[in-house]
């Protein structure tokens, strides 16, 4: 079992980098891979061995957070359905003035759309991994992916040309 | 414009990531080359994936705060936790040495390095597309880089006379802080890691260890404030054959 700590550990400051750009913050993203690293320590059973254990963390890691939001979001009373998640998901929305700032930019982003652009741009998963980590199709993936990149463009001081090319499904 | 420029929304990322056969992204980039204003989303959107590991990437340095490190007390109960719900899993003999390793932890720290360094071998070298952190063409500022991280001037061996190339390296954590990791690879692309951790104590010299370990082989070995340890899962005689080459040119 020290072994299955060893393997996990290696993991641990990559859990760390994504859940700090997902919350935003120090503390949250810590609290985030606490939880992550104990309920993997206590189901490492349920690991397919020779599978990816950093995508298996990785899926882990999302499910916690949006139980976390969506836990946080009964509290609040708030609906699903009227509510974008991202709105919920932050206590402190980052003011229009600072949004030439990433992590602005990135807190001003839909909860799902951030995760997949930190999943592919940051954590240089595969389109295929990101699908899987986050269980979603992968043009589902893809398509937040190309919003996501836009409006961070957009946020970040990019032109504001809408794109040319079609999308051909 | 010829015919081919039909690209899709879902390849103009894949170009961006990179990952598109050479062939196609060549085309794209023919595309881009007649197209400004697709250029500067394509270059936005690289600059994103840019800014993005300029602003997070120092986070995976950052040394780990307490409640996050394994193993630990704590994590030793979230296992033995597990192991009492989980019916057939032989744990009892391992989370026993794990305890006992707390209480007589200088020594089992010297007994787990070959085995983090195996474990790091198992971990990275099958990777595909991130094997390394710093690839081997920037090796000066790995070398920089890894140095400056570990507190002490470090040296590469060059083992291209054996047939393996440097791949590049990464920075990974250890028991009491920041190890090195280089990897080589040969022609067939079996890859060698050598993992690169400081000692508690200055003075120590050994002997070339062998550990075997997740299948992997690892030589090690004390060389004052340096620690090595060479893993590879090839022929015990071939890695030492490796392991000396590696401890010769290190002290030349």
């Amino acid at each position: 079992m020290t072994e299955h700590a060893h393997f996990i550990e290696q993991h641990v400051p990559r859990l760390r980098r994504y859940a700090r750009a997902l919350t935003g913050d120090r503390s949250a993203a810590d609290d985030l891979v606490q939880d992550t690293l104990e309920r993997a320590l206590s189901r490492f059973h349920l690991w397919r061995q020779g599978s990816d254990l950093r995508a298996w963390l990785f899926t882990i890691m999302h499910n916690i957070y949006v139980n976390q939001i969506r836990s946080r979001m009964r509290r609040q009373h708030e609906s699903l359905e009227t509510e974008p998640l991202a709105d919920v998901a932050r206590a402190h929305e980052p003011d229009w003035l600072e949004l030439r700032d990433l992590e602005a930019a990135l807190a001003r982003l839909p909860e799902e759309q951030r995760a997949v652009v930190l999943l592919v741009g940051l954590e240089q998963f595969t389109y295929e991994e990101t699908a899987h980590v986050l269980g979603v199709p992968i043009g589902t993936v893809m398509s937040r992916l190309s919003r996501a990149r836009e409006r961070l463009r957009v946020m970040l001081g990019g032109d504001f040309k809408a794109p040319t090319l079609k999308v051909v499904k | 414009m010829s015919k081919k420029a039909v690209i899709t929304e879902d390849e103009l990322h894949a170009y961006v990531e990179g990952v598109l056969p050479a062939g196609r992204a060549a085309e794209i980039e023919a595309y881009l080359a007649g197209h400004p204003d697709e250029a500067a989303r394509v270059a936005a959107y690289r600059e994103q994936i840019v800014a993005l590991h300029r602003e997070f990437d120092p986070i995976v340095n950052e040394p780990l705060p307490h409640r996050l490190q394994l193993p630990r007390r704590h994590w030793a109960r979230v296992l033995l936790r597990s192991a009492a719900v989980v019916a057939g899993f032989a744990l009892g003999g391992v989370t026993g040495w794990q305890l006992h390793a707390y209480t007589t932890e200088q020594r089992a720290e010297a007994a787990s390095w070959p085995r983090r360094a195996a474990i790091a071998h198992v971990v990275y070298s099958p990777e595909v597309r991130h094997p390394v952190e710093v690839g081997a063409e920037q090796e000066a500022h790995l070398v920089a880089w890894l140095s400056k991280r570990l507190g002490v001037p470090l040296k590469v061996p060059y083992l291209g006379a054996q047939g393996y190339q440097l791949v590049g390296g990464r920075l990974l954590p250890g028991e009491r802080g920041p190890v090195a990791q280089f990897m080589y690879q040969d022609s067939k692309g079996q890859r060698l890691t050598l993992y690169v951790r400081t000692n508690a104590d200055e003075s120590g010299e050994t002997a070339f260890r062998f550990a075997h370990e997740h299948g992997v082989g690892v030589f090690y070995w004390l060389d004052r404030k340096l620690g090595y340890a060479l893993s590879g899962e090839i022929q015990k005689e071939d890695l030492l054959r490796l392991a000396t080459t590696v401890h010769r040119q290190l002290n030349p």
